[in-house]
């Protein structure tokens, strides 16, 4: 019964993963400008990781492979997290502006 | 299933590929060239090659990655237009691929078990190598001990090439800069939140490094890959904190020092081997009982490996960005 409960719940969170990548992927490649690209990039970096480590680790147990997972998870969080505001700011100090508050509405 | 694994990582390498050749701007064609690297690690995962795996991911898409966009910045970032008709280029291409791929006719399908590579020597290394080196990761007792001749002519070869590169973008000197540089808004001094999380990360990667340099024995590791991460650790904080406050942390001397240093540790372990009575890089003769004379032997010569690999590293670094202080 338990198993059975850990595998729906490992398979809902693999589809919504699996989603949330595809939409980063679409979310590149169609967004307007490179505010909104990054934040379809992040979206991949975070939530889908995410949630496919912890899909992972339900399957996985109790044992060494988890605490592997763990470690991969909290590097992944604080590495994507800060490679995203760096390349923000980055982008901010060369003179990027978002599409929203610009006067040109291109 | 691994065969559409397969299917697809080679499809993305083969569109990598022509991305590649395709595109004009350098940086593309660098993060490009990362991602090859990625997807050809992935696929040596699928074929159970793990060491190759982590030393390609490591290697491929890591530093070599940093390194060229630091070769970048010193050139523009627009691929020039050659100005000749390149079709004789891609003849000479097109015959010399077709003719490999005829030459792959002849090779047994992968994974058979009557290929001639698993008759061999394979055989061999897979029934004694726990009995004569000693390792539980039989890579590593091939790649230290049984081919130990190879692994030091290709730590020759890093060394080589880091020192050609130093000789050709010249060493680091301080004193003699035009004007006191100022600091300038290209080291991300100003950057709280970068400088915190990698204060908070260059240890660990540091740890990491020697985890791997120590537990190439046991498993996927070895003195190549930490040198890298190591490396990439100190490449870190000099990106972060500005490649002056690096240099204080390490100077290029004793860079230049540990360099020739770990290629000696390997020679030398060598020649030990030959004043104890045995034969060169024979690590048997290093101790009383055989077995440990190997772990002794691996151990000096994976020792040696990292100390090189992780400053030649360093140095092609320096030298890119020293060069880059030099030309502004």
């Amino acid at each position: 019964m338990l198993a059975n409960t850990l595998d729906i719940i490992t398979v809902l969170c693999l589809v919504l993963g699996c989603f949330l990548g595809i939409t980063g992927g679409i979310g590149i490649y169609r967004l307007p400008d490179f505010f909104t690209r990054l934040h379809a990039s992040s979206v991949t970096d975070s939530a889908c990781a995410f949630l496919i480590l912890f899909a992972l680790m339900l399957q996985s147990g109790f044992t060494l492979v988890t605490v592997k997972l763990c470690f991969v998870l909290f590097f992944l969080i604080l590495s994507s997290t800060t490679a995203t505001h760096a390349l923000a700011k980055a982008a901010i100090q060369r003179g990027f502006q978002p599409l929203l508050g610009r006067e040109d509405k291109r | 299933m691994e065969t559409v694994i397969n299917i697809v990582l080679l499809t993305f390498l083969c569109i990598t590929a022509l991305a590649i050749v395709q595109i004009r701007k350098l940086f593309c064609a660098i993060m490009l060239m990362g991602i090859f690297s990625l997807l050809s690690a992935c696929l040596f995962v699928t074929m159970d090659a793990v060491d190759v795996a982590f030393t390609e991911a490591a290697v491929g898409s890591g530093i070599s990655t940093i390194l060229l966009l630091g070769a970048m910045t010193l050139t523009s970032i627009d691929e020039k237009r050659p100005s000749y008709q390149s079709l004789i280029a891609i003849l000479v291409v097109v015959v010399t691929g077709a003719i490999l791929v005829y030459g792959t006719m002849d090779i047994p399908p992968f994974g058979t078990p009557d290929a001639p590579i698993h008759r061999h020597v394979a055989l061999r290394y897979i029934q004694q190598s726990p009995i004569e080196v000693g390792p539980p990761n039989m890579v590593t007792s091939v790649l230290a001990s049984y081919r130990g001749y190879d692994t030091l002519g290709e730590t020759a070869v890093i060394f080589t090439a880091g020192i050609a590169l130093v000789a050709l973008l010249g060493t680091y000197r301080r004193k003699t800069g035009s004007a006191p540089q100022k600091d300038k808004p290209s080291t991300l001094n100003d950057h709280l939140v970068l400088s915190i999380v990698s204060k908070m990360f260059i240890p660990l990667i540091l740890l990491f490094g020697l985890y791997v340099q120590f537990h190439g024995d046991y498993g996927p590791g070895g003195g190549f890959q930490a040198g890298v991460i190591f490396a990439s650790g100190i490449i870190l904080y000099a990106l972060i904190f500005g490649v002056d406050k690096a240099m204080r942390v390490i100077s290029p001397s004793a860079l230049r020092l540990l360099s020739a240093a770990g290629l000696l540790l390997f020679g030398g372990v060598g020649l030990m081997c030959i004043i104890n009575g045995g034969n060169f890089l024979d690590y048997n003769t290093l101790a009383q009982r055989p077995i440990d004379g190997q772990h002794l032997g691996i151990f000096l010569i994976e020792l040696g490996v990292g100390i090189t690999v992780f400053a030649i590293m360093v140095m092609m670094f320096y030298a890119f960005s020293n060069r880059k202080g030099r030309s502004a």
